[in-house]
């Protein structure tokens, strides 16, 4: 019995953690937001550091760990606001790791490993379905229609697309009928768009229908991750506002009402951090659990960043609601995370279906 | 990370599974402290307390004693009796105890034979409980103590209660207080019964009038009874225990919830039923990672940090939500009592639901309130400036 990250596990977040602040700082964030151009600087630096294939196996090219792995890295990102195609890169190698013949492997997964190539999931499609058992496109032969909210579209390699019956198709960079259409989304840091194809060739995944609920359940968990970093880096920033901040002659951290409500705050935070982790290290280890904690996580720790950026606004006071302020910046990450791969209301249902209490 | 046991703990498990088996149930008179003492001689009950007080002098392992308290619970064979006087007079004497205290009090307290009461808060002092104002003063070899007490459990069956007395009245205000332990059954006690809203009389009131005591039944020096208070037990605390009694909660709301109706459907099935339920549980879920995480450090013997601060809270928390849904899915029960003997009539089910939805607030004030409990996060969690009237006020 050890529930606990290991020293290894911390120096990896303590790594991406330093690398995050170090290559793209808030001030660096803020300064670009408005532009569409792709860090590759900072993606480069990442590749670097093994990030894009950590949980890619080793034969591969990558780092053959584990999405408990993937996930505390997710927690770093996501409280450094860290912009780039993490999210949809791994969840598209994962993909082709799980789903994936031989052959389409040793052919995809080396470029993905090294961070060369990019890769992103195209799971929804209109009227927020997400969910594999939702997906409607036919995979049949080449593909006609449409995907919505596909992170990092515009410079993937290739993205893995949810197909009819839970299958998973992958559609390479410049494939014919392929176009690609900016969305005018409030996170900047990640942008997603929409994703046309039009008579577009595919190449099936042959274990595709099996494996689609997976990796949308390690997608919840990463997502929950990221929500927990970033509910933590809003923690901070009020603290240290309260701290620092003067009103009627004393800092405003003296005064009951905002220590309250930061208090209330912090319980937000730090008591999910165990459930983030056990959503992750599930999908590797506790598969019978997997599928319904991961979803009670996501629901609870995004539902909940969502919160502590509303309470975090009102912290700041004036400030808060401006621009300027970087609350905004994690405010519009905690938008993402609390709609991408479906609201937790929807995983609630789903997490009522399969509880032993229910039945 | 690895939940799993390892070997040797498993074989443990094993042991205490095998012991069980043999031991209970048992019949006959006196047969839980039977099995009672069996336990302590096995080494499964009283870890920490040395042989000559009683206990089986076990180093702390608290994994081992996890897995004693998740075994025990499972065949559901008589543990650690409950009561303050196990669970907080016997520690802190354990700690801060000369020799003869510990050797009077500690043994028969451990089996249940000695009954305690805790005389902490007064009517003028709460969440301030270093304010407190019962004096005492030394008479010869006697102190002769004068004051009041309130909310204190237990206090009409306890034969002692331990109490803080301020016996310094010129030192400041932390430093005036001792910690005295006090025959309860003299002359000059009076006992009132306090009725909560539940009905129902959980605590009492104490009168102390020249009540008095000897010399020496001080625990620590005169002055450190705010110190001698704070005296905790570390080394095998219950750290997943509170998580596994909100777990129980979601399950009993969730049959709740199959038994109760709303537009002639089971209640469960109702989706705003369903939804509330699974917002339950991702606090329910929170909260039993938390106490992994908290039994690990332990083990380790490390802090787990900020999150030890929450834990309280983050309960009652759970435990409001779970009655305020109890109360909609119990419907027009909701008008009825919290279940009151002296009718004659059965309780209702929902009437255990409707006490449960009352003492979910006994909880919340009891130990601290939750703001006090918020003031704690904030200042010793978060580093946020002390309060500026509760600092003035403590110099």
């Amino acid at each position: 019995m050890n529930f606990d990250l290991t020293d290894e596990q911390r120096m990896l977040q303590e790594t991406v953690g330093q690398l995050a602040e170090k290559q793209c700082p808030v001030t660096e964030i803020q300064k670009r937001l408005e532009s569409e151009e792709h860090n590759a600087a900072l993606w480069k630096a990442l590749s670097d550091l093994g990030v894009p294939g950590l949980a890619i196996p080793v034969e591969h090219g990558g780092a053959g760990l584990e999405v408990l792995d993937l996930a505390v890295v997710a927690e770093t990102l996501g409280y450094h606001a860290t912009p780039g195609p993490y999210l949809g890169h791994v969840l598209a190698a994962h993909a082709i790791s799980l789903g994936g013949n031989e052959e389409q492997k040793k052919r995809w997964l080396p470029g993905l490993a090294t961070g060369e190539r990019i890769g992103t999931i195209a799971f929804a499609e209109t009227g927020s379905a997400w969910d594999p058992e939702q997906w409607v496109l036919s995979g049949e032969g080449p593909l006609t229609g449409t995907k919505e909210f596909v992170p990092s579209a515009d410079i993937a390699d290739l993205i893995v697309v949810g197909l009819r019956g839970g299958q998973l198709g992958v559609v390479e960079k410049g494939a014919a009928g392929l176009a690609v259409d900016a969305v005018d989304c409030a996170d900047l840091t990640r942008r997603v768009h929409h994703v046309q194809f039009e008579d577009t060739a595919r190449e099936i995944l042959p274990l595709g229908a099996a494996t689609s609920t997976a990796v949308r359940d390690v997608g919840l968990s990463l997502l929950a991750a990221d929500a927990l970093g970033g509910s933590q880096r809003l923690l901070d920033m009020c603290v240290e506002y309260a701290k620092t901040r003067e009103q009627f002659g004393v800092t405003i951290g003296s005064f009951q009402g905002l220590k309250h409500q930061l208090a209330n705050m912090a319980v937000d935070v730090e008591p999910n951090r165990g459930l983030y982790w056990f959503a992750a290290y599930a999908q590797d280890h506790v598969p019978h659990e997997a599928e319904r904690i991961s979803a009670i996580a996501k629901a609870h720790i995004t539902d909940r960043y969502m919160q502590i950026g509303r309470d975090s606004v009102e912290a700041h006071g004036g400030i808060g609601f401006t621009w300027e302020c970087d609350v905004q910046i994690w405010f519009k990450r905690a938008m993402f995370d609390r709609a991408f791969l479906g609201s937790p209301s929807e995983h609630r249902e789903r997490a009522v279906q399969l509880a032993p209490w229910a039945s | 990370m690895d939940l799993t046991y390892d070997s040797e703990l498993e074989s443990f498990r094993e042991q205490v599974r095998a012991f069980i088996a043999e031991n209970w149930p048992r019949e006959g008179d006196g047969a839980v402290q039977k099995f009672r003492q069996l336990a302590i001689d096995s080494g499964y009950l009283y870890r920490h307390f040395p042989k000559q007080y009683g206990g089986s002098e076990q180093d702390a392992h608290p994994l081992k004693a996890q897995i004693i308290r998740e075994e025990f619970g499972r065949a559901r064979a008589p543990g650690e009796p409950l009561g303050i006087g196990p669970s907080m007079l016997a520690p802190t004497l354990l700690e801060r105890g000369t020799e003869w205290q510990k050797e009077k009090f500690i043994p028969r307290t451990l089996t249940g034979e000695l009954i305690w009461c805790q005389g902490y808060s007064e009517p003028g002092s709460g969440s301030d409980l270093a304010s407190l104002r019962t004096k005492g003063d030394l008479d010869g070899d006697e102190w002769v103590i004068n004051g009041q007490k309130v909310w204190t459990s237990g206090a009409h069956l306890a034969d002692y209660m331990f109490c803080l007395v301020r016996t310094e009245p010129d030192a400041p205000k932390h430093k005036g207080i001792s910690y005295l332990l006090i025959d309860m059954k003299q002359p000059g006690v009076e006992v009132r019964p306090l009725r909560t809203m539940t009905g129902t009389a959980d605590f009492n009131e104490v009168f102390l009038t020249d009540v008095r005591t000897p010399r020496d039944w001080i625990v620590g020096d005169r002055g450190e009874g705010w110190l001698v208070s704070r005296t905790t037990l570390k080394h095998e605390r219950n750290s997943i225990g509170g998580a596994r009694r909100t777990e129980e909660s979601l399950n009993a709301l969730a049959r709740l919830a199959k038994k109760t109706t709303r537009n002639g459907r089971p209640a469960i099935e109702d989706p705003a039923v369903r939804q509330r339920l699974a917002q339950i549980e991702g606090y329910v879920q929170a909260h039993k990672y938390s106490g992994f995480r908290q039994l690990t450090k332990d083990a380790k013997g490390e802090s787990v940090g900020s999150l030890q601060l929450m834990m309280k809270l983050f309960s009652t928390n759970i435990q409001h939500d779970v009655s305020r849904l109890s109360m909609d899915l119990i419907g027009a029960d909701g008008m009825l009592s919290a279940g009151s003997a002296h009718l004659g009539t059965p309780a209702r089910d929902s009437q255990s639901w409707i006490g449960a939805y009352m003492y979910s607030l006994g909880i919340a004030v009891a130990g601290g309130t939750a703001n006090i409990q918020r003031n704690v996060i904030a200042e010793r969690g978060l580093g946020l400036p002390r309060d500026a009237a509760a600092t003035r006020s403590s110099k």
